[in-house]
């Protein structure tokens, strides 16, 4: 039985240069990626037999408080198994490009966790079947509230929330997908089939 | 007159001659052809159930797409409670972020306590006495008791049957007392701090919480006369909501969601924590991986409580007069007598409450078996006394992530079914 230490060297092994850092921090093992070779090593791990990493705990990502510390995207992966827990962190130049691989191929668990980690951070998965926002509505455009860059109470006073949640269109709050499926899309009113149609969502600018 | 006997056997759908269950194939596996019986063309309904609806359980929306009555395709659609825990969290001392954590999963207010302290507790280094983790876990377990007694009552009013609501609503009154009597709130708990607890148990409490253990197992069998063999009850659940032990992992499931299916996990068992492996329980795993699995692993969870807290008290009498909090001036505040006499004790006061509790850099998750699923909590710290990162790892939020999958093909009032069989809680979900 290997221990997670050992896994993240079997890791290293196998990957060489790709795999950044080995760390452990309070008995917990951890693994820092680069983005290009993440989603192989992911699948390395869950497939490889003798790792076994079948049960994927989280998704979620870390913003540092020093601005110029990278944003980590986190995987907490589990052996059911073995019994071993092991964390993939994947850093992101925040000024560069935010997007990683989805895994969502690997793990269907992954679907909502990403697309919260969307939500709250900005950062994009490519080949993520559904990738939008989850917790904040579609039409939110304050940004991405887990940023350390966002303030505590948002961008726009109380006042000016209020005002916009009273402007939005109520269709804002149906996808376009759900209206068009079927018969719906016809029932609605001739004005809200036509904002929808242009595009008009509801948004404030 | 004549008399004449005619033999005849009387049947319950759902029951053998013995009266005992049979799967009955009623929901799941359905062909969808099949019911097209007026067929409606290619013409699908949506439905739209909440956000304000008593059978989502809370504030969750599902948009549901329809063929007759087969169901094609669900979208929930969350968000409506979000509060920003996690943001919040971000701005508060260690010890201010537990408040938040009852407003989580509000059903087991004391075990997300719990697990948040453990959580600083690991990133902190800080060990814990011994009677303040047999504490921890009669917190745990009662929060396990009393979230499955909520899941217990509103799943049989989803699917028909009352009176097994207000049985285990009695009982949940009862923990509830005893939660009261112990904190001082019936909801908002903040039971525990790191290195220790709020405060100790007041007198007489062992007594109160040892004949709820001596009453509740009677409940618990009266719902299981009610519910176990009963033929509506089995039509409703079994087969319906099926899931794979392998799809289930696959998932991300957790908690009897995923014992349902048959996958042998419970993080008291595999990653004990509180000396959980010290304790003797069994862990009910199901087979089938339908709703009806589902309701006998919670209900089989609530008897092993029972007797996990019948073992803590026991252990809490050895314990008697034993310290509760650690002995760390650094994280303990000093008791207000001497807050109030000697100067470093005043001062440790001060700085405690003012600059709160500093963490060393590093990072730590820890999650623990909540009666949803495994709770992780996953803190970073950066050296100062509020954390860089706290997150939540939400149990319902994964669980619930699967409903699509599951209401594939089923019945529109299957939907409710599987969705109750879930057991979330919109506050942890949406946080």
């Amino acid at each position: 039985m290997m221990t997670a230490r050992e896994s993240a060297a079997a890791l290293a092994a196998a990957f060489g240069t790709a795999v950044l850092r080995r760390s452990e921090s309070c008995g917990d093992t951890i693994v820092s990626v680069a983005r290009e070779s993440a989603h192989e090593m992911l699948q390395w791990l869950k497939e490889t037999p003798g790792q076994d990493f079948d049960y994927l705990t989280d998704v979620t990502a870390v913003d540092y408080r020093d601005p110029g510390q990278p944003l980590e995207v986190v995987y907490q992966l589990r052996s059911l198994q073995r019994k071993v827990d092991l964390r993939i962190k994947i850093p992101l130049d925040k000024s560069g490009d935010l997007s990683v691989d989805s895994v969502w191929d690997l793990w269907k668990g992954a679907d909502w966790l990403e697309r919260e980690v969307f939500d709250m951070f900005g950062v994009t998965f490519t080949n993520h079947p559904d990738l939008r926002r989850i917790l904040m509505w579609e039409t939110y455009r304050e940004g991405f509230p887990l940023r350390k860059d966002f303030p505590l109470r948002g961008h726009y006073s109380r006042a000016e929330q209020t005002r916009q949640a009273l402007g939005a269109n109520p269709e804002a709050h149906y996808s376009m997908e759900e209206l068009s499926i079927a018969a719906a899309y016809d029932d609605l009113p001739d004005d809200m089939r036509e904002r929808l149609a242009t595009g008009e969502r509801g948004e404030v600018k | 007159m004549t008399t004449r006997t005619i033999d005849f056997e009387i049947t319950t759908p759902g029951l053998d001659r013995a009266g005992h269950p049979t799967q009955v194939p009623l929901g799941v596996p359905i062909e969808p052809a099949s019911f097209r019986i007026p067929d409606p063309g290619e013409e699908h309904m949506l439905v739209n159930i909440g956000p304000q609806h008593p059978a989502t359980h809370g504030v969750l929306r599902l948009v549901v797409e329809l063929d007759g009555e087969v169901v094609q395709r669900v979208v929930p659609h969350i968000g409506y409670l979000h509060s920003g825990f996690e943001k919040l969290g971000e701005y508060r001392h260690y010890n201010q972020i537990i408040p938040l954590t009852d407003r989580t999963d509000y059903l087991s207010p004391m075990a997300n306590n719990v697990c948040f302290a453990l959580a600083a507790e690991k990133l902190m280094g800080i060990s814990i006495t011994e009677r303040c983790a047999v504490l921890r876990v009669i917190a745990c377990e009662l929060s396990r008791i009393i979230s499955h007694l909520v899941w217990l009552g509103t799943t049989g009013i989803d699917l028909g049957a009352f009176t097994p609501f207000l049985w285990s609503f009695n009982e949940r009154e009862k923990v509830y007392d005893l939660q009261e009597a112990w904190t001082g709130a019936r909801l908002t708990t903040s039971l525990t701090r790191i290195g220790g607890m709020m405060a100790d148990i007041p007198d007489g409490w062992e007594d109160g919480l040892r004949s709820f253990c001596r009453d509740f197992p009677n409940t618990l069998r009266e719902v299981d006369t009610m519910l176990t063999r009963n033929a509506i009850w089995i039509g409703r659940t079994q087969n319906v909501g099926v899931l794979t032990g392998e799809e289930a992992i696959n998932y991300s499931l957790s908690g009897p969601m995923l014992r349902a299916s048959g996958v042998d996990y419970d993080v008291r068992k595999d990653r004990p924590y509180l000396g959980y492996e010290t304790y003797e329980f069994d862990v009910p795993i199901g087979e089938h991986g339908d709703i009806y699995d589902r309701y006998r692993v919670r209900l089989e969870e609530m008897f092993q409580s029972v007797r996990i807290l019948e073992q803590a008290l026991d252990r809490l009498a050895g314990l008697r007069g034993a310290p509760v909090n650690a002995s760390d001036p650094r994280v303990i505040l000093p008791p207000k007598s001497s807050a109030m006499s000697d100067m470093e004790a005043m001062i440790f006061h001060f700085k405690q409450v003012m600059e709160g509790i500093a963490a060393p850099p590093g990072e730590a998750y820890l999650g623990i078996e909540n009666p949803k699923g495994e709770l992780g909590y996953y803190l970073v710290a950066d050296g100062t006394a509020k954390p860089v990162r706290w997150r939540i790892r939400p149990p319902s939020f994964i669980n619930l992530a699967c409903l699509p999958k599951l209401c594939e093909g089923v019945l529109l009032s299957d939907v409710i079914a599987i969705n109750a069989s879930i057991d979330i809680v919109m506050g942890e979900i949406d946080r």
